[in-house]
């Protein structure tokens, strides 16, 4: 023992050129575990520094079962280093670790604290989702345990199982509400990990808690916490930051809920001077939330005056932070900007160059036609100090961004983008150049400037070939080399041999990728077309004829034939054609018969991938695990499968990489065809676009060629001089952000001075499937990064006039505060839970009342938004108007009607109506009023979770008085969910007056979008084969009588609209569908009082979701 | 949340590292080695955060770090924790250290590495703050080390140890009790005095 002891030092100062000293000390390690297996005492040794060896990067496996033998045998320290090493060892896929489960299992049973806080830990760190069943209900058990620090334990693990897997936590957030009301603050503190998670996904369902948290952030800020608590006399920071955090997304876009925390933002603001890192950290989330909630503006006022500080303190941190903010405050309030516009420039030059990325974050936001080119001018300069990737590849797009939007004029343009590509290297994404070429082909409307634009493009090019010595980097060259093939052209004055000529120079460099060397040779392809000159084509021919890149050889074979037949040239290769559309054969129809040949004399029909990748797993399982065996005699159907499919699947399918998981029987059969290359098209090759850019290995270079434009600040000498160059450069930099210059960024960032750079310009055709695409990310409006004063006043005020004009909303929330007056006694240790609990338990009570339907039974959580609710206490005046519904709508299984929103003018009533194809959601508009509505319109905004394949827009012209029409939506649900919220709203004229806008709200659940799937048997065993997200689960079921499981899954077949496909025994099969069409199929099996569910679907989440669905219904069953 | 924790020393020798977010060995590896190569760039004096570092998640993540004598602590977080507020928290992790091992310097992590793994756990629990409060870290871990070190029953009446085994009274581990005070750089207090410096 000695002896390694002393052996220890040297093993740990390792150098790493003395590897194999390592090596051979690793192996004596081995040997003396393998010795020592039996001597706990020494194998914790051996542990702790078999750790210390796999924290520097050697290989420590062979220690890993010994990590868990320790864990399971050793006495309470042995456990313990065991438990560690388990922890650091493993990861949660790793196969030893179920030789864990019972260890664990054993030790949060235990009394032992000790050992209770390990397994807590270990579990938390290491359980992946299928594993928690085994320990959840145990976990949950230490919620009630009497030492706080179990307890905090316990919440912090349900934590992070609710992160990876939320369904299976669901059930228990009742219990988080009460570790919120924990007497200890400890507890307290850690279940708000889990609000600031649960309020991130769905801020609107825990609006109720706001007054509990409110309360608790007034009792920390006022120090009713024992000292314990503080930190350099600050009571709780974290717990206070972490408070700040919830308020911040209960109060966004909320003036309501804003409200209330107006005054212990205030004070929080005012308690925080105590010049101490912690009170910045507390003020900085202050600032930040009120600048997230509904605006009120002395606070504003307040927090604007923090963050002075904060940009002007001397320190790093705060200044870095300061800016951070600011960049997140314009979005507010530009003013603030104006105000500290001299640190922002001294902030530009500062030393630290993260603080100087921040800047230029800040620039990069308030950028506008006038300061377009200063500021794209500093974020170069940054960029060509910089050398880090990851700041590259950001700031690289920013600038293409900012010089698309703004450019003043074409040699800008072009320069700029020139100097991006030179800069950005080969690390620059993708679609900055073919963004670029995008725009130089199709143009803007304007002819000549299209032509102005191109042909300086190609000068510029020109002028930059000219340099011999310079290497460019691939990108760069390869849109060099388009731009070059397709408009040198227009540049009359030079000869295209020329052009050609430098081209062919390019190609014999070694620093050219073959890449770039294939879009070289289709450049010189198409400036053959321009002469007659054939003088250099011999020698390409020659030396790429032959070359091994098949591509290469392939274009100069082109080249080859293009220029022995001019006709064919010319129609392959006509003159500015880049944009027009060529029309591709996806299905490459043509190589029927030659498929059919093949096929003829006896070639196996093709097969895709994911099927051939199965056939071969089923070849070399001995035992077949799987359930419905028997499926496997494919051959004949997966013959009939692709003699449907087209042929082409020969040459496209084979390049698709199918997952199997994911090939579901839909994808199955048709064509996959969005990453495949368009190489072939009926006329042949298809010339190469500005499609794809295969990342490329090769270095970037520094280039001098990038020309600066409209630099203005040369450095002098004298300090007065500098002084005023500042100033300029202020002026330059925060021009059009001044009050008289508001009307710029008024949500009118084209001033009449400026074009309109981003044309959006649909690609349609069939072979613009890759073109479109890109097309439509352009198309896609940027998001205005400078907001709409205008608009935001605008919203503010309405907002005001919406709550004064909601007083049910006010006085329910009102109700639910807590008294804002705490009693002080009794508050030091013990936490005062009873008030808050009190306000929690209150509301889940209230806010399930008025909602029953598919989801009648206890603790679930229904969101119901205020305007909801009180479209319900309207009901009952209004139900006389209710509509009936038609004939054609009411053959179909149908929810009952019931009103959205309604006023004095106006109601619209809803149902579901539950489509075999889609969930048809009716609308009916009942004019209310004497007098005619005009122009009402009813707008549904979808979320991602649904499609419709129909206009989301619903105009009626005229609404006569006391009429209703109607109207229809139908929906699928393309993303799984448990439940979505479908919002919409109507406005509508009553005779000149202005227009009024009603919001309502539907919830949909994923129930509404389940159909039956009808399959056989045989098809659902196939199938089930061919999925492989799975999810299992035991649902306990009380009664144990034979005809059980029979009745479950008819429970289930009513409830959730599924499909028995059939029942053998002590098993049954479902099948169901989520609509438009992804299958999701249940075996389910019973016995002892057991129901075991086993699901599968081609959508992960699915399976999920389903099981969630029949764990309710089981319950309510069971109820 | 915090997606890793990393103590490596001036030469980029990793001395401590935790991962709250699952990477292979060799990507672990890697993120000590970028980091290590981001953070020694820096300058003594300017701010303590960085962003970037492409391995460990782009643009949500930062990394905040401090410089103790030999030793940088790292934590790597995303956006949804404080930067100040985690800069406190190396503070506090740090003065901890500091107290169970009185005068902690680099040798101590070298030799108690469990031992600093046990106080990491009491403070940061897959990858959420647990405890901030030095004194109660402190506490805690006394605890643990008096009940393991008297495995037997005590009288008290909330440990029973649960194993009969357990029962015979191992002997303190025969580790290394004294520092080894050679001219190494790895002896150098990382808190100059034991009432620690703020750096404001």
């Amino acid at each position: 023992m000695e002896k390694t002891l002393s052996a220890l030092p040297s093993l740990l100062s390792l150098e790493p050129g003395a590897k194999l000293a390592a090596a051979s000390r690793l192996g004596a390690l081995v040997r003396g575990i393998t010795e020592l297996a039996s001597k706990q005492k020494q194998m914790r040794e051996c542990l702790v520094r078999l750790i210390y060896c796999e924290m520097l990067g050697y290989e420590a496996s062979f220690g890993y079962i010994h990590a868990i033998k320790l864990a399971q045998q050793g006495s309470l320290m042995e456990k313990r280093v065991g438990y560690l090493a388990v922890s650091l060892f493993l990861n949660e896929s790793h196969q030893l670790l179920l030789l864990l489960v019972n260890t664990v299992l054993k030790d949060l049973q235990s009394t032992n604290l000790l050992e209770v806080c390990m397994a807590l830990t270990v579990a938390s760190q290491l359980f992946p989702p299928e594993m928690i069943p085994a320990v959840l209900p145990l976990v949950e058990e230490k919620l009630q345990h009497s030492k706080e620090i179990i307890r905090r334990k316990a919440v912090l693990a349900l934590h992070k199982f609710y992160l990876i897997a939320p369904n299976q936590v669901q059930h228990i957030h009742d219990k988080f509400r009460k570790a919120l009301c924990d007497r200890d603050p400890g507890v307290m503190a850690a279940s708000l990990h889990i609000y600031l998670l649960l309020i991130k996904e769905n801020p609107d369902g825990y609006k109720d808690l706001t007054g509990s948290f409110v309360t608790i952030l007034k009792q920390v800020v006022g120090g009713k916490l024992a000292v314990d608590f503080n930190y350099h006399s600050v009571p709780a920071p974290w717990l206070q930051i972490q408070l700040l955090r919830i308020l911040r997304l209960l109060g966004k876009d909320d003036p309501v809920t804003s409200e209330q925390m107006y005054d212990v933002l205030d004070e929080s603001l005012r308690r925080a001077e105590i010049n101490h890192n912690i009170t910045y950290a507390i003020l900085f989330e202050c600032i930040q939330t009120v600048y997230t909630v509904h605006p009120k503006a002395d606070l504003m006022e307040k927090a604007a005056t923090c963050n002075g500080k904060f940009i002007l303190s001397p320190k790093n941190n705060l200044k870095y932070l300061g800016l951070k903010a600011l960049t997140y405050v314009i979005q507010q309030d530009l003013n603030l900007v104006l105000q500290h516009q001299m640190t922002i420039i001294e902030c530009l030059d500062h030393s630290d160059p993260i603080i100087k990325r921040v800047t230029l974050e800040l620039l990069y936001r308030i950028t506008n036609a006038q300061n377009v080119t200063v500021i794209v001018q500093k974020l170069l300069e940054y960029l060509r100090e910089s050398k880090d990737e990851y700041v590259t590849i950001s700031l690289v797009g920013k600038v293409a961004e900012l010089a698309e939007k703004y450019a003043p004029n074409n040699e800008w343009f072009v320069q700029t983008m020139n100097a991006v590509f030179a800069v950005g290297g080969d690390m620059i994404p993708s679609d900055i150049p073919s963004n670029f070429l995008r725009l130089l082909a199709e143009g803007f409307d304007d002819e000549v400037e299209d032509k102005q634009l191109r042909l300086y493009a190609v000068n510029s090019y020109l002028a930059l070939l000219e340099k011999d010595q310079v290497q460019y980097p691939q990108r760069f060259l390869q849109v060099m080399s388009w731009v070059l093939g397709e408009y040198s052209y227009l540049k009359t004055e030079t000869k295209p041999e020329d052009i050609i000529e430098k081209l062919h120079c390019l190609l014999g460099k070694c620093s050219v990728s073959s890449e770039t060397k294939a879009w070289i040779l289709s450049a010189i392809t198409k400036l053959f077309r321009l002469t007659l000159n054939v003088k250099v084509l011999p020698e390409v021919l020659q030396s790429y004829g032959n070359s091994m890149d098949s591509c290469l050889r392939q274009c100069s074979f082109e080249l080859k034939q293009l220029v022995e037949n001019r006709e064919i040239m010319n129609t392959v290769l006509p003159l500015d054609a880049s944009c027009d559309d060529i029309v591709v054969d996806a299905s490459l129809s043509f190589l029927d018969g030659f498929v059919a040949e093949a096929l003829g004399h006896g070639a196996a029909p093709y097969k895709p991938h994911h099927q051939r990748q199965e056939e071969k797993l089923s070849q070399e399982k001995v035992l077949n695990f799987e359930p419905y065996g028997l499926a496997f005699v494919t051959s004949p159907q997966a013959s009939s499968v692709t003699g449907r499919q087209s042929p082409a699947g020969l040459s496209i399918g084979s390049e698709i990489s199918c997952n199997s998981t994911e090939a579901g029987i839909k994808d199955s059969n048709s064509l996959k065809l969005d990453g495949v290359k368009k190489v072939w098209g009926k006329e042949g090759y298809l010339r190469k676009r500005e499609s794809k850019v295969e990342a490329l290995a090769s270095l970037g270079s520094e280039s001098e060629t990038t020309t600066d434009t409209s630099s203005k600040t040369e450095r002098t000498a004298t300090v007065s001089e500098e002084e005023q160059e500042k100033q300029q450069l202020a002026s330059s930099l925060f021009v059009g952000l001044g009050s008289n210059n508001l009307v710029s960024l008024m949500g009118k960032p084209q001033s009449s001075t400026q074009k309109v750079w981003r044309k959006s310009k649909i690609v349609e055709g069939q072979n613009g499937h890759e073109k479109a695409m890109n097309a439509q990310k352009t198309i896609v409006p940027h998001p205005p990064q400078i907001p709409n004063l205008m608009d935001n006043v605008g919203e503010r005020c309405s907002l005001f006039q919406e709550s004064k004009a909601m007083p049910l909303r006010k006085t329910s929330s009102d109700s639910a505060e807590v008294p804002t007056e705490q009693p002080a006694q009794g508050y030091d240790r013990s936490w005062t839970p009873s008030n808050n609990l009190k306000t929690i338990k209150a509301m889940p009570s209230a806010s399930k009342e008025p909602f029953s339907g598919l989801f009648a039974d206890g603790n679930f959580d229904i969101i119901q938004p205020a305007n909801c609710r009180s479209a319900f206490e309207a009901h009952d005046q209004i139900s006389g108007l209710a509509p009936s519904l038609p004939e054609e709508f009411a053959q179909h299984a149908h929810s009952k009607l019931e009103l959205l929103c309604a006023n004095e003018n106006i109601a619209l009533f809803s149902c579901k109506i539950w489509k075999e194809d889609c969930l048809l959601i009716p609308l009916f508009i009942t004019n209310r009023s004497s007098v005619e509505v005009h122009n009402a319109t009813v707008n549904f905004a979808l979320t991602d979770e649904l499609q419709t394949s129909e206009s989301t827009d619903f105009p009626f012209p005229v609404v006569q008085s006391q009429t209703t029409v109607k109207c229809h939506l139908c929906l699928q649900m393309v993303n799984p969910c448990t439940q979505v919220l479908l919002t919409g709203h109507l406005t509508y004229q009553l005779e000149s007056s202005h227009c009024t806008q009603e919001e309502f709200t539907l919830i949909l659940f994923l129930i509404d979008f389940i159909r039956p799937l009808k399959l056989t048997t045989e098809e659902f065993g196939h199938l089930w084969l061919s999925l492989s997200n799975d999810v299992k689960q035991n649902l306990s079921f009380a009664p144990n009588a034979p005809e059980a499981l029979s009745s479950a899954l008819h429970t289930l077949q009513k409830e959730l609209k599924l499909h028995i496909v059939d029942i053998i025994g002590t098993e049954g099969i479902i099948a169901c569908q989520l609509l438009p069409s992804t299958p999701c199929l249940l075996h389910c099996r019973f016995h002892g009082g057991i129901l075991s569910v086993w699901l599968r679907s081609p959508c992960s989440v699915l399976p999920d979701c389903m099981l969630y669905e029949c764990q309710k219904v089981m319950q309510n069953v069971q109820l | 949340m915090i997606k890793a924790i990393l103590i490596f020393n001036n030469h980029g020798k990793p001395r401590l590292s935790k991962f709250y977010e699952r990477y292979s060995e060799d990507t672990q590896q890697q993120i000590i080695r970028e980091t290590f190569h981001l953070v020694s760039k820096r300058d003594e004096n300017v701010c303590n955060f960085l962003e970037g570092g492409m391995l460990i998640g782009g643009a949500d993540n930062k990394l905040i770090y401090r410089h103790y004598a030999t030793l940088y602590f790292v934590f790597c977080v995303d956006s949804s924790e404080s930067e100040l507020g985690i800069l406190d928290l190396i503070q506090v992790f740090v003065e901890t250290l500091d107290k169970c091992f009185e005068n902690v310097c680099e040798l101590d992590l070298i030799f108690h590495v469990d031992k600093v793994h046990n106080i990491l756990a009491e403070m940061v629990m897959g990858g959420m703050v647990l405890e901030t409060n030095m004194n109660e870290i402190v506490t805690q871990i006394d605890a643990q080390n008096k009940m393991e070190k008297s495995e037997a029953p005590t009288g008290s009446k909330q440990y029973h140890p649960t194993r009969g085994q357990c029962l015979q009274l191992p002997a303190p581990p025969p580790r290394l009790r004294k520092k080894p005070r050679s001219l190494t750089l790895w002896c150098q207090p990382l808190i100059a005095s034991s009432k620690c410096t703020y750096r404001h």
